[in-house]
């Protein structure tokens, strides 16, 4: 496969002390992991908060046994208060979006596969690159130690929308060093994502091996490296506007605190901020974090669902050309998210019209999925279920979109579950799809050994009929008017939802309790899984032209030539229906 | 940056990925900034704006950092005469230094004029966008530090080096031009 006459690249030993192999090591594979195993253990702390509220909307006044136990303050005897319970909201937000939904599909297996994919033996600059874990990690440790001062975590949501995120302890429980603690966490996640997407951009232009084309790049790599252009210009103005939360926090400054606030009793000594500034700034990289999440999804899905179809899709060019739109689009839509901010309602029609356009782009990947899929021979592997399942999700979340785009129904729908069924959809559920399908896809070239493929169905199908369950009905409930973000629905008119809260509860405890299944599968198939060949799923790209795992080197010192497309599947290769990038087999006729 | 690139043969063949590297730092520091002047902006449009009379050292650093361009680029034509392009080299550091230390005077002036950095909106923008800058100007002083230590390594990375850290100075440069009328004008 690999190229002989090339000259041997690799020129430093692997190390060979412990913390410098697994801990601080610089090898891209190792950094891959660990942002996936701290993506691993956000998403279940994050689902835990999640039962936790869940438990609390629907048996309010029912003792958690044990929460007492995380916050004595937060939960007296184990019954959990409104602010603890904003608080464990904020928690469950900041977790899921930043070190979930970024971390994994993102850093996690970008880092891992990225340089293979294109050849490389590691990424531009290692060193970033570890650093880029470290700050991350340690932004971690700071939000998880929210939970362990008195003070407790903040309660103004992962958008911490000000002047409620800045004002301070006046503000209620968790508004000091919890909000502190908050914004400290999230501008050094904004670093190390910063140095990530430097690196990803670097390394996909500059460390293409001979023969890689921009147009020979697999449409992961493409995913990865568009995600990066967009979460370099994203993160990068989310740090400004933490920078400038924590100078109003502890420097006395205003930039979002406006005049003559007074907060429980108490007149705040600021002048002149606007607390419409935080929104803008915020929403500037929220709306983009959107894309950072999903875009590595669609490009993990399209590519585990050519491997799985034994086709490419109808139009690999055009999906790359709506993921690049995406991109842009990204950019001029965030003043959707603050229709109800008391912008200027003219500003809201201009948003309302880019957030429309974005849908377009969107909706042609998904027709050419769909018309990919019509009458091909599709494998039904678990990752192929999961890429599947992405779709679905994916359309039903988008689909909702239509209705919130619009001023005029968003007025009405925005402070209700409707939304938080749309983004739960189109954004969380789709993008751990994707997480899921690439972890089944991948798992053996990472480890040498195969998931349980049946355990990984069942685990699909109950996460699969379980989202649906959970997240479906939380439309229904925004259509009659429940309002999100309380802790308890008391009033008259809530009462007649609480059977569908209780119907919703019960599925998320049980669709949460299945996701141990897929845990144990990771773990189990870890040490005891069977053996994986270099090429299990008979698919083309360079990351299974290596050993299952992959050298310290990538590729034992071969220098990798690449001579066809990502994309040769249906075809008469000498190994089957497919032609391997690097294969010196001829182009075959009529291609 | 180039301290942490592969080196040639450990990867890349060349050593590009510097230059490439320093261009996508460059377009991150520059919407980082322009996030900055956006909430400048709305920011002067409240009432309790007060504009402030910049003080008058700050011209003269402005000199001293478009000078230090000049001799960077001076060194990068001196290439071929090691001792020479690290003579200049040498200046240009002394130079940023010299600009740090105008900017630590500016400073200085101000909270001598009773201007914290929560005194008014004016003087907050003024103190955390100087100090930003005057930050990334220590990472280039870094850099400058570090292409004076390559510049007896191999033709190619010495380029690459010099070449990356001169993209990043002169970008630093045009950062504060920018700064200053920023915060000299009322937009």
């Amino acid at each position: 496969m690999s190229d002989a006459s090339a000259p041997v690249v690799h020129q430093h030993a692997a190390p060979s002390k412990f913390i410098w192999k697994y801990v601080f090591s610089t090898d891209h594979k190792v950094i891959g992991k660990q942002y996936y195993g701290l993506a691993l253990v956000s998403v279940f702390i994050g689902m835990m908060l999640s039962w936790l509220m869940r438990f609390h909307l629907v048996w309010t006044n029912a003792a958690i046994p044990g929460l007492q136990l995380l916050s004595k303050n937060g939960a007296p005897g184990g019954v959990m208060t409104p602010e603890y319970y904003l608080s464990l909201l904020t928690m469950h937000g900041t977790l899921m979006v930043f070190f979930v939904l970024t971390n994994a599909p993102f850093a996690g297996f970008g880092n891992y596969f990225l340089p293979i994919q294109i050849g490389a033996e590691d990424m531009a600059f290692p060193r970033f690159n570890m650093m880029s874990f470290w700050v991350t990690l340690v932004g971690f440790l700071v939000l998880i130690a929210a939970f362990f001062i008195p003070d407790g975590p903040p309660i103004s949501g992962w958008t911490a929308y000000a002047p409620l995120s800045a004002v301070g302890k006046d503000a209620g429980p968790g508004l000091a060093w919890g909000q502190n603690l908050w914004a400290i966490s999230i501008g050094l996640f904004c670093v190390g994502q910063l140095l990530g997407s430097l690196n990803f951009i670097a390394t996909t232009l500059d460390l293409r091996t001979k023969g890689m084309t921009l147009s020979r790049l697999p449409i992961s790599t493409w995913a990865w490296f568009i995600t990066s252009c967009i979460g370099l210009l994203a993160f990068a103005v989310l740090l400004p506007a933490c920078v400038l939360l924590i100078l109003d926090r502890v420097a006395g400054t205003s930039f979002f605190i406006p005049a003559g606030l007074v907060i429980s009793d108490h007149l705040q000594p600021h002048s002149g901020g606007s607390p419409l500034l935080w929104q803008h700034l915020f929403w500037f990289f929220g709306h983009p974090e959107v894309y950072i999440a999903i875009v590595p999804a669609i490009g993990i899905v399209s590519h585990i669902l050519m491997a799985s179809m034994r086709k490419p899709l109808l139009s690999v060019k055009v999906v790359y050309g709506s993921m690049i739109t995406i991109g842009f689009l990204s950019y001029m839509v965030w003043g959707h998210h603050m229709f109800l901010s008391g912008m200027n309602p003219f500003s809201a029609l201009v948003f309302s019209f880019p957030t429309l356009i974005i849908t377009i782009p969107a909706t042609i990947i998904t027709m050419i999925w769909i018309g990919s899929i019509y009458g091909a021979n599709l494998r039904f592997h678990t990752p192929s279920l999961f890429s599947l399942g992405f779709i679905s999700v994916f359309v039903a979340g988008g689909v909702s979109g239509f209705f919130l785009a619009q001023p005029s129904l968003d007025i009405y729908l925005h402070g209700t579950y409707f939304v938080v069924g749309h983004f739960h959809f189109v954004m969380g559920v789709a993008a751990i799809f994707g997480i899921l399908a690439g972890s089944y896809f991948w798992f053996p070239k990472m480890t040498g050994r195969m998931m349980n493929d049946t355990w990984g169905k069942v685990h699909f199908w109950f996460t699969f009929i379980g989202v649906y369950c959970i997240f479906m009905p939380f439309h229904y409930l925004g259509f009659a008017g429940n309002v999100r973000r309380y802790s308890s629905f008391v009033d008259d008119y809530l009462q007649p939802l609480l059977p569908v809260h209780k119907f919703i509860t019960i599925a998320a405890l049980i669709t949460g309790a299945a996701q141990f299944i897929f845990l144990f599968n990771l773990i189990y198939s870890r040490f005891k899984g069977a053996p994986a060949s270099d090429n299990p799923w008979d698919a083309t790209s360079l990351e299974w032209s290596t050993t299952s795992p992959p050298p310290f080197d990538n590729f034992g010192g071969r220098h990798m030539v690449v001579r066809h497309g990502p994309n040769e599947y249906g075809v008469n290769g000498a190994h089957g229906d497919f032609i391997m990038q690097d294969s010196p087999e001829p182009e075959p006729a009529g291609d | 940056m180039s301290s942490t690139a592969l080196q040639p043969g450990q990867g890349s063949q060349s050593p590009a990925p510097a230059l490439s590297g320093i261009w996508v730092a460059v377009a991150a520091i520059t919407m980082s900034f322009a996030a900055f002047t956006s909430s400048l902006i709305i920011r002067q449009a409240s009432d309790d704006w007060r504009h402030l009379v910049l003080p008058g050292i700050l011209y003269l650093n402005t000199v001293i950092i478009l000078a230090s361009s000049v001799t960077l680029e001076v060194a990068r034509k001196r290439i071929s005469d090691l001792a020479a392009m690290r003579s200049w080299l040498y200046f240009t550091l002394g130079l940023g230094v010299a600009f740090l230390a105008g900017q630590a005077f500016a400073w200085h002036q101000l909270r001598a004029q009773g201007l914290y950095l929560a005194s008014s909106p004016n003087s907050s923008f003024f103190y955390l966008l100087t100090a930003l800058h005057a930050l990334h100007v220590i990472g280039g002083l870094m850099g400058l530090a570090y292409t004076i230590r390559r510049a007896t390594s191999v033709a190619v990375w010495r380029v690459a080096t010099i070449e990356a850290t001169a993209v990043y100075w002169h970008f630093l440069a045009a950062l504060w031009v920018y700064l200053l009328l920023v915060l000299r004008t009322r937009l």
